[in-house]
């Protein structure tokens, strides 16, 4: 269905080619996995199959990329809408119309489909993917599931052979995210279509891939079945992580493999120790917290405490009021309650004063930057902290990061520009440290040096707050788990019982060893010592 | 939700609704009498708070009228100010300060007189509810909907204009949002500076959106069916335009109203032949393209019926009459019966249409709402 032959993309001001020589064949039918670090060229191979690489992002385009029998050479990606149907990173940002009709229309518009076909294939195309109940909805009201689910209808309502997703669950929460996993599942099963999907979190996408391509980052890339790349590749999802520590050589797909093995092989890790009772004092109290906006409550009646050196988790849904939560903590919220951090009001301080005593890294952290190399940043990120020069490269280096400082801090990866992030942050010398869904964009190796640097501040005595959607890096980093709904907070407790207990938020770990407790590949290698 | 093929009641095509405003707006440049002015106004006001949805562009009626009573308020200021001094009935007099010989024929201050004053208030008041029927029809017809049923010919200025209309919004959100990320690294400067710090990430997530909506567009098809020759199309729509700009100035400036109005029709049919030909060029297929039934037909007639109503009756009365209700002397405004076929006649699409169901359909991400409520507490932080 889509053949790769010799291709080759260099773009105009890059030293190396980003894809160099590759040569594969994916047969019809497939849902074929693209799997790479950040930067290693996982969007210029999506791009290149509707050919948006290069007619559109520019760059030379060597060899030939035919699909279903459709040269992108000699057709623009316009023409290849009938064949191929992409669907970017962020759906919001590619939507033309304001309400799901008119968006799943506005594809075979430009097709110029008869208007009688079109009503019955917008129908068809509603309830293929269950969200025939939304159809009058404004775009921007959805949420971020729904959006993903209205964004790959519109490309479907085409009918294209193939589709393509680049990242499409990066953005969701566990529960969103199965909802559209389990979208495409059922196009690639009862519709027959080719899928061909980029992500970094492969967890959940990686037991219904028929096969895998893994980009190691030189150019070229690694086509098989997904148990011999991920045993081979860099990339470790935590089963994978789970076979090089026991040493299996082909890499259970899904939990319910894993745990046939586990069993089979009679794999009983000792659970690890119950972490000492806390006794280091209490940095943050924050009593009966309350946001509200408008006739909205965001949050209600939230109780919590940090102590220093304890880094926990904050989940829930998307919208259940987690951010929401660590902006009225860091005091640039109005909120009612009572909020104490080493026995200060953050909320009465003014923000110059507020950051040295709890500073928080929004979602998006590109935000907070807007000069135009990283060493300016950092020369300002002292100024405004008052601190010596040279305070913030230092934490910088000293968060294991080299970032030359003539680089523009717009073309650094999401990795990289968190961490010049936190460390203009830390600058200021904060007790706690809020962080809202760091890893959202991260590769496993960014969100590894994340860990790391976040157990490091731990150690150091800075109280840190993590709210993230992603369960394995809860499970990793935080000894303390928090979960919101609907704005209040209805579980607190330590990560490996409260993970454990509910089903969508356990870690694959603990999934495949019920009911041992253990939640990660490192506790497991602990454990079999 | 309502259900399928009811919406046809409540959704009028645009286009019926600007025919309407715009000719309730003809019909009020045409008189200055106050009273069928306010008629109009309340009329308009009704059909709008009765008919108008809950989209963000049904709000836009309050800004029309903060405009219009802000018209209002200039002219009479400036009446007050540097008014003639016409009519007899001084109300006071403000002190006069003298003006050097090259400004003579302006005065400021001196007596205020209620005739000047009066003949201003129609005047202003006029002017006042012609705002108010562009604003009318703002509020009532999806700006998107009405680009929609726009010429073939003009698809891409239309497709370029609706994405424009989205970009502002997301602009102001992201300049909200660096705002307050901004304001966690310690608000490092005030005003100017400020400005200038936010400008950056702002350009750049501009920038950044419009490319991939761009990317987006283009992948889905956009422009594919674009690019067959039309052949002969720009000659004729070039001489259509001429011959109808020429013949309109004829019929306003000569006396040769029949070839001048014979050159305006030929010119305007070749333009709309022009439109036709263009358009098929370019295959684009509606998906539920707004029909025009009789509902719309009417309501469209009833606005140009009012027009012509009023012109009718400037013209069989060329004095002024009721419709110019004399200021000098100052006379009580008459309201004749033809006036209030005029206010019913506004009134008529509240018997065309049906109000919009209460649609209260919450919504599902709780932060969205959030979000956008979000900058009404930044303010009210910002004030503290």
């Amino acid at each position: 269905m889509i053949t790769f032959d010799r291709v080759s993309v260099r773009y105009a001001d890059a030293d190396v080619p980003t894809l160099d020589q590759v040569s594969l064949q994916l047969p019809e039918g497939d849902l074929c996995l693209v799997i790479g670090a950040t930067g290693s060229g996982k969007s210029t191979l999506l791009g290149a199959i509707n050919g948006l690489v290069p007619h559109f992002t520019g760059g030379t385009l060597g060899g030939r990329v035919v699909v279903d029998g459709w040269d992108t050479a000699l057709h623009r990606p316009r023409d290849m809408a009938e064949v191929v149907g992409y669907v970017g990173q962020d759906p919001l940002r590619g939507f033309v119309t304001d309400t799901v009709e008119d968006e799943i229309a506005y594809g075979m518009e430009q097709l110029g489909i008869d208007p009688v076909a079109m009503r019955k294939r917008v129908e068809e195309t509603l309830d293929l993917l269950g969200i025939a109940d939304l159809r009058r909805r404004p775009l921007t009201e959805l949420s971020g599931g729904q959006q993903q689910r209205v964004a790959i209808a519109s490309v479907l309502a085409a009918q294209p052979r193939v589709l393509v997703l680049d990242e499409p669950t990066s953005a969701l929460d566990p529960t969103a995210a199965q909802d559209v996993l389990s979208a495409i599942a059922t196009l690639v099963h009862e519709v027959g279509l080719t899928v061909v999907l980029a992500e970094h979190r492969l967890e959940r996408v990686m037991q219904a891939a028929d096969s895998m391509i893994w980009l190691p980052g030189d150019g070229s890339a690694v086509h098989g079945n997904p148990r011999e790349v991920l045993a081979a590749a860099s990339i470790t999802p935590p089963l994978a992580a789970l076979a090089r520590a026991v040493g299996w050589t082909e890499v259970p797909l899904s939990v319910r493999e894993a745990r046939r093995r586990a069993l089979a092989e009679g794999l009983l890790p000792t659970p690890p120790a119950p972490p000492a009772t806390e006794t280091a004092p209490i940095v943050l109290r924050a009593t009966d917290v309350e946001v509200r906006f408008g006739d909205v409550t965001a949050v209600r009646g939230v109780d919590l405490e940090l102590r220093a050196g304890s880094v926990k988790a904050l989940m829930g849904r998307n919208g259940a009021g987690k951010s929401s939560l660590l902006w009225a903590l860091q005091g640039a919220l109005t909120c009612a309650g009572h909020i104490e951090i080493a026995g200060i009001d953050p909320r009465g301080l003014g923000a110059a004063k507020a950051r040295r005593l709890v500073t928080l890294v929004p979602q998006t952290a590109a935000d907070l930057l807007y000069l135009a190399t990283v060493g300016a940043e950092c020369d300002q990120a002292d100024r405004e902290s008052e601190a010596p020069a040279g305070t913030t490269a230092g934490l910088l280096a000293e968060l294991g990061i080299q970032l030359p400082p003539d680089r523009d801090p717009r073309d650094l990866s999401e990795g990289q520009r968190l961490a010049l992030v936190l460390a203009i942050q830390l600058a200021a010398g904060p007790r706690v440290l809020l962080l809202d869904e760091p890893t959202r964009g991260l590769d496993y190796r960014s969100k590894a040096d994340l860990h790391r640097i976040v157990d490091r501040l731990a150690a150091r005595g800075m109280a840190v707050l993590i709210s993230t959607h992603d369960v394995e890096f809860a499970a990793l980093a935080s000894r303390g788990t928090l979960l919101m709904a609907d704005g209040e907070l209805i579980a607190e407790g330590r990560t490996a019982d409260l993970l454990t207990s509910s089903p969508a938020y356990a870690p694959q770990m603990s999934k495949v060893f019920a009911p041992i407790p253990v939640l990660t590949p490192d506790d497991v290698a602990r454990g079999l010592r | 939700m309502a259900p399928e093929g009811t919406t046809t009641l409540t959704t009028l095509h645009p286009w019926a609704w600007w025919c309407w405003a715009i000719g309730i707006g003809i019909a009020v440049s045409g008189t200055t009498n106050p009273l069928l002015l306010a008629l109009i106004a309340t009329a308009m006001v009704v059909v709008v708070m009765l008919r108008r949805s809950s989209a963000p562009w049904a709000r836009s009626v309050k800004a029309y009228l903060l405009l219009s009573l802000f018209v209002i308020g200039m002219r009479v200021f400036f009446q007050v100010l540097i008014g003639s001094g016409s009519g007899d009935t001084v109300l006071f007099a403000l002190p006069e300060i003298p003006l050097p010989e090259w400004a003579a024929g302006i005065r400021l201050g001196g007596p205020v007189t209620a005739e000047g004053l009066v003949r201003t208030l129609y005047d202003a008041l006029r002017l006042a509810v012609m705002l108010l029927c562009i604003g009318a029809a703002n509020a009532l017809a999806n700006p998107r909907r009405a680009l929609r049923s726009v010429p073939a010919a003009l698809y891409e200025a239309s497709v370029a204009v609706v994405v424009a209309l989205s970009v502002a919004p997301q602009l102001i959100e992201s300049a909200q949002r660096v705002r307050r990320a901004r304001r966690l690294r310690g608000e490092p400067a005030k005003g100017l500076g400020m400005l200038s710090t936010v400008a950056m990430p702002v350009l750049g997530d501009a920038i950044e959106r419009s490319i991939s909506l761009a990317a987006g567009m283009e992948s889905r098809g956009f422009a594919r069916t674009r690019g067959l020759p039309i052949r002969g199309a720009l000659p004729l729509m070039l001489v259509s335009v001429l011959c109808s700009v020429l013949g309109l100035f004829l019929l306003l400036s000569s006396t040769w109203w029949l070839l001048a109005s014979s050159l305006l029709v030929a010119g305007l049919l070749g333009t709309a032949w022009g439109f036709h030909r263009a358009g098929r060029a370019l295959r684009v297929t509606a998906h539920r393209p707004d029909s025009w039934g009789w509902r719309e037909t009417l309501v469209g007639v009833s606005g140009i019926g009012a027009a012509v109503l009023v012109l009718a009756l400037g013209w069989l009365d060329p004095s002024g009459g009721a419709l110019h209700p004399s200021t000098d002397p100052l006379q009580w405004p008459d309201l004749t019966v033809a006036m209030l076929v005029v206010t019913a006649l506004t009134l008529a699409p509240l018997l065309l249409t049906r109000a919009r169901a209460l649609q209260t359909v919450a919504s599902v991400r709780h932060d969205t709402r959030v979000r956008s409520l979000r900058p009404q507490v930044q303010q009210e932080l910002a004030s503290r």
